[in-house]
């Protein structure tokens, strides 16, 4: 593969920081949506090119994270079902329910299987006909298409021991839902890069006209976030608030169209429940009516999600929202660690706690 | 809320003192709803999974959960000062000679792999285990676990490569055992080799002997081996596909203990890959470390493969490169050295030993930010989104 190496010159990184520090209005907070974001600014260390008065605050945009407690709960009470296979990916296995988590259970021996695409679950199901393959499914806009592609195709090759716990969740009600949060004061938006292939610039238009706020869509290696948050910070010091699309090669205005009409035809927008932003209304993607069969939640109508409450120490809600940093935390990176997990933003790799416990230097005194 | 966190709790979640912690023993006492309140510092709650019952499969990654599971269960009951230095051999005087002794299992699947097989790599992994402790390796032993149905001619191929790689290190295989198991209680086969080396130089390599102001070089680029075998694992053809690095370096080792006295650490970056190992030998000398992201050698191919499945490089494990921590002086000889032998043509300095920040390694990223190298946590997993 090619086509890394130009978008990670420090030379050209050294300009955009020099830029950024001449532009700055003042003192200005600009979120960044995805987790794959949070990691890059941590993992490429772009805070010490930030100007002093500049803060990333860290979005909803790690779909792990956002999944509730409950959540998690329900996944390992249908793991327990001697029939079950439970198929997820790998992050999703160490997150932490109120009593396990389906590392543990696999451990304990549960039927629990990590899979990197949800064409591997379907193939687990069709190598297994005595077994029942539920795939817990999480992800925006990014990863549901490529889930809806795998129940159609199940729906298609008649495989009926295939189910999907659909937890599917929507971009732009979450960013909505941290403007309306009190507790937050965000001055602009990197937006997510992938969701935006499938959704398209035109999505954030309300936050343009209903917050008068910019948003700028970002790629994901170094030089692209570094530009992006440029992008904004000009915005800001013009007193313009547009979307821009940093990510030109990726996506366009409105999307992909066949993906979203794999969406649409699969699922129905839904009332979910966010770690750290509640119930938020039509956020979510529920399977539709006709592909019933192929609902786990249907299928297996005892296993629900019950309410469960986070650790009491842990602040992922908080984090999750924007309203605080994981360094803020009193557990951060001592109670809570990748290893020993008090909440999902240290176990994911898109969680912002785990990207400032594996990379930040903050902790570290004369780091160079 | 508090009752919650008592009875159900998370995994037996407890409160106890933060200086008891690594002990984990010492004086716990119930958690109390207002040492929360108060943010009294001097109590934490204990790592749960520092009391996880089962074995996970991030135990046998060679990261933190290894060293955790080395520092519970079997440094504790096989205590003795060789072990504890934990070292990837032990070396030590017997009847007058200097002995290196060391041993490794392999499990790799699948069994073959561009640019060697688990054959190749039983021979490799334990003769460069010997080299790091700068030993000649000598005698091999090999112990085989198979599962009912392997193929013989499958045997027969792993046997032959055997041969040729001890060929090739120069040692020989003089004793060995076989167990076969049931269809299902294995992956066709699972290989054991110990081996033992003699120790000529003076040297005294250890992953203690590092000291600020020290050189970091490595032997070529990074993570050939892992992303060869992840390659082949999930069915990722490329135009030049990439090859397993495994290969002995016993002989690039003696190359580099003729060219400088001044060598302090070698190890070969395998499980948990150039991070961990960087980071083992932090902490077991005290010291800090500081890495150039640019100068650290890492093929295209490889790159684009870990970018594709959202790994990380410095973490995926090598079979023939190894880490040297070298007092700065004697830094460019030590590279002329390398770079002369056909194992070592690539070497290169990638960072200093400091006396900043003790235990911890940052890196200079490639953008010109900083950022901490740290050890690798549970098993590397994809990326979902």
């Amino acid at each position: 593969m090619r086509y890394i190496d130009e978008f990670r010159r420090d030379k050209v990184a050294r300009a955009i920081a020099a830029e950024m520090a001449e532009v700055i209005p003042g003192p200005t907070q600009v979120m960044e949506v995805c987790g794959g974001h949070t990691h890059a600014i941590f993992k490429y260390g772009l805070n010490d090119l930030f100007p002093p008065q500049l803060t990333a605050l860290h979005g909803p945009g790690c779909p792990v994270c956002v999944t509730p407690m409950g959540k998690i709960d329900q996944a390992i009470a249908l793991a327990r079902r001697p029939e079950v296979t439970l198929a997820s990916y790998g992050d999703m296995l160490r997150v932490p329910g109120s009593q396990s988590s389906l590392l543990v259970e696999k451990a304990r021996g549960a039927d629990v299987r990590i899979v990197y695409s949800p064409l591997d679950a379907l193939r687990l199901a069709r190598e297994r006909p005595d077994r029942e393959v539920v795939f817990f499914a999480i992800g925006f806009e990014t990863t549901a298409p490529a889930n809806a592609m795998a129940l159609l195709r199940a729906h298609r090759q008649q495989i009926p021991n295939f189910t999907l716990v659909s937890n599917h969740v929507l971009v732009a009600p979450a960013m909505k839902a941290v403007l309306e949060a009190p507790d937050v004061n965000i001055d602009g938006f990197v937006g997510p890069g992938h969701v935006s292939t499938i959704i398209g610039t035109g999505a954030y238009e309300f936050i343009v006209r209903d917050y008068g706020l910019p948003v700028v869509v970002s790629g994901f290696e170094p030089l692209d976030l570094l530009q992006s948050f440029l992008m904004v910070l000009r915005q800001l010091s013009d007193g313009r608030a547009e979307i821009e699309n940093q990510y030109t090669r990726a996506v366009r205005q409105d999307g992909n169209r066949h993906a979203l009409d794999v969406l649409g035809e699969v699922f129905q927008p839904c009332d979910l429940e966010w770690r750290g932003l509640g119930w938020i209304p039509r956020s979510g993607l529920q399977i539709r009516e006709k592909y019933a069969n192929y609902d786990a939640e249907r299928r297996f109508a005892d296993v629900t999600a019950l309410p469960a409450v986070d650790h009491p120490a842990c602040i992922c809600g908080d984090v999750l929202r924007g309203a605080r940093q994981p360094h803020d935390c009193k557990v951060f990176g001592t109670a809570c660690t990748p290893e020993t997990p008090l909440g999902a933003c240290m176990v994911s790799s898109e969680g912002a706690c785990a990207a400032e416990y594996r990379y930040g230097t903050g902790r570290v005194p004369n780091p160079i | 809320m508090f009752e919650w966190l008592v009875s159900t709790t998370w995994q037996d979640a407890l409160f106890i003192p933060a200086a008891a912690l690594p002990a984990g023993k010492a004086a716990i006492l119930p958690p109390s709803k207002d040492r929360l309140a108060q943010n009294d510092p001097t109590w934490v709650l204990a790592p749960p999974a520092m009391r996880s019952k089962e074995i996970q499969l991030g135990h046998g990654s060679g990261g933190r959960l290894t060293a955790e599971l080395m520092q519970r269960v079997f440094l504790p009951a096989y205590s003795n000062p060789l072990l504890a230095i934990l070292n990837d051999q032990a070396v030590f005087s017997l009847d007058g000679g200097r002995l290196a002794f060391t041993t490794d299992t392999f499990v790799v699947k699948p069994l073959f792999f561009p640019g060697g097989d688990i054959g190749k790599l039983a021979v490799n992994g334990t003769v460069n285990d010997l080299a790091m402790g700068g030993a000649r390796p000598r005698y091999l032993s090999a112990s085989f676990v198979l599962e009912e149905g392997l193929p013989i001619d499958e045997l027969k191929r792993v046997v032959a490569s055997m041969a040729e790689a001890a060929g090739q290190a120069e040692v020989e295989i003089v004793t060995g055992d076989t167990k076969v198991v049931e269809r299902g209680h294995g992956d066709g086969i699972y290989i054991n080799t110990a081996g033992v080396g003699v120790v000529e130089h003076a040297c005294c390599l250890s992953a203690n002997q590092a000291q600020a102001g020290d050189t970091i070089i490595v032997s070529g680029p990074l993570g050939d081996h892992g992303m060869a075998v992840m390659a082949r694992r999930e069915g990722l053809e490329f135009d030049a596909p990439i090859e397993s690095d495994t290969q002995p370096l016993h002989d690039l080792v003696a190359t580099m203990l003729a060219a400088v006295d001044g060598l302090r650490c070698l190890r070969d970056p395998t499980r948990g890959g150039l991070a961990t190992t960087l980071n083992e030998i932090a902490e077991s000398s005290g010291v800090g470390m500081v890495l150039d992201e640019r100068a650290i050698p890492v093929r295209p191919a490889v790159a684009g493969l870990c970018e594709l499945l959202g790994l990380d490089p410095f973490y995926v494990p090598c079979e023939g490169r190894l880490v040297a921590i070298v007092r700065a002086s004697d830094t460019d000889a030590v590279l002329e050295a390398m770079r002369a032998h056909p194992r070592g043509e690539q070497a290169i300095a990638i960072g200093q030993v400091v006396a900043d920040h003790p235990s911890t390694v940052v890196m200079k990223t490639c953008v010109g930010g900083t950022r901490i190298v740290d050890v690798l946590s549970g098993e590397q997993l994809p990326r979902i989104c």
